[in-house]
């Protein structure tokens, strides 16, 4: 069953929050580059997208990263 | 009878802490099963058995610094033996991390029950600050000591990144490569045909070592950076050096290091390019000889590469060669891979 916008966001969250424990998600800027905000380097972006794919079961290929570079466009390319 | 004693997870370490036992006395351990967790100045490391067999003695209880070499304990082949305890206080020693073998038990037949898990509590260290001041004096020693010479070059990624793009599209996430493995196959194939940047400076002479033991500087969540070794980085395919690297990555971050990749990195690379950063003159890590720096991969799709090495064992005409042939395999991967 396709998931809601919301359950996508709690999977993307709870995924940030196992790659990055110290970051406080809840003043997360939606519209900010998670690899600035929450200091994602380049091992931690390609297990951010392993992640997803476990969970949501989405193969994202390395063209479509810049799409998913912020929360908010992680969702709206997830949702779609 | 195996002694398992206190290793030496860096040629700087002269004494470690004992945090915690994995195994208890009468446990079965396989060699290279995890049995202790070792502090270091830098990092909790996890430590191994070389071999197999019941543990018959611990000798040094958690939270004990001793001198690198003493014996922590004894291992023998024989048969299981298990301490008696509660399942109730086995439950709770295993919830509050309590190590089993270092408690006298005051149940009945001196078995151990849950008040004595209660009164024992492991010990926490900070390694925030134990880190800083370890890394503070390596950096120390190594400005004071080494004659570092640097020397630097722009590597045309181009190629290398097109090679990668296909290589990656026809593949799963889970098995694709990022440019970090690609650099460390070229550095380690580069080193075999210069093995005088892979080794350690010592009692005055260099060293050479045999195996590349790739040091790889990587951020800690919430500070601190630290260089374990990707173990045998010259022996390892390019699928195996970005699995390696990624676990290696992992566990760095957990805190689940072995000792080894601490002790044994022979060359480091720091690559600080996810930070913006344009080119890296790095501090060599004593007593290895030479250290590459990697900055981000700029519009042109050029990367700066900068050797900084050790002038005692190498010099400007060595590193330059050295630094050509890392940036010949670079720019053109289909050649060698």
């Amino acid at each position: 069953m396709k998931k809601s916008r919301e359950e996508i966001r709690q999977v993307v969250l709870g995924v940030l929050h196992r790659i990055a424990p110290e970051a406080d998600l809840d003043e997360l800027d939606p519209d900010a580059l998670l690899q600035e905000e929450i200091e994602l380097d380049s091992m931690d972006f390609l297990r951010f997208v392993q992640e997803i794919d476990k969970e949501l079961k989405r193969d994202i290929p390395e063209s479509d990263y810049t799409r998913i570079s912020t929360l908010n466009g992680c969702l709206d390319y997830l949702s779609s | 009878m195996y002694e398992f004693k206190m290793p030496a997870l860096g040629a700087e370490m002269t004494e470690g802490t004992l945090l915690e036992w994995k195994v208890k006395e009468g446990d079965e351990v396989k060699a290279h099963d995890i049995i202790a967790l070792i502090d270091t100045d830098k990092a909790a490391i996890e430590a191994e058995s070389f071999r197999g067999g019941i543990v018959e003695k611990l000798l040094v209880k958690p939270g004990e610094k001793v001198p690198v070499g003493t014996v922590l304990a004894h291992i023998r082949d024989g048969e299981e033996e298990r301490a008696k305890i509660s399942p109730r206080a086995r439950k709770l020693a295993e919830k509050k991390d309590v190590d089993l073998s270092q408690i006298k038990g005051t149940g009945p037949e001196g078995s151990i029950v849950e008040a004595d898990i209660e009164k024992t509590a492991p010990a926490k260290t900070d390694h925030r600050e134990s880190m800083k001041k370890a890394i503070a004096a390596a950096m120390a020693k190594s400005k004071r000591e080494i004659p570092h010479y640097y020397l630097s070059c722009s590597i045309d990624c181009s190629k290398a990144l097109q090679w990668l793009e296909a290589y990656n599209r026809e593949r799963p996430v889970s098995e694709r490569i990022l440019f970090a493995a690609l650099q460390a196959r070229a550095v380690a194939a580069a080193l075999k045909k210069h093995p005088e940047f892979n080794g350690y400076f010592v009692n005055g002479e260099f060293q050479p070592k045999e195996s590349v033991h790739m040091g790889f500087a990587i951020s800690l969540r919430g500070g601190g950076l630290i260089a374990p070794a990707l173990l045998d980085a010259d022996k390892l395919s390019l699928e195996e050096t970005m699995k390696n690297l990624s676990d290696l990555v992992a566990r760095t971050r957990e805190g689940k290091l072995r000792d080894r990749e601490m002790s044994d990195p022979t060359i480091t690379i720091t690559n600080l390019g996810d930070l913006g950063v344009d080119a890296v003159f790095g501090v060599i890590y004593p007593p290895q000889v030479a250290l590459l720096g990697f900055g981000k991969i700029g519009e042109n799709q050029a990367i700066s590469m900068t050797l900084s090495a050790d002038h005692r064992v190498t010099n400007g005409l060595s590193g330059s060669r050295f630094l050509n042939t890392i940036k010949q395999l670079l720019e053109d991967p289909e050649k060698w891979l």
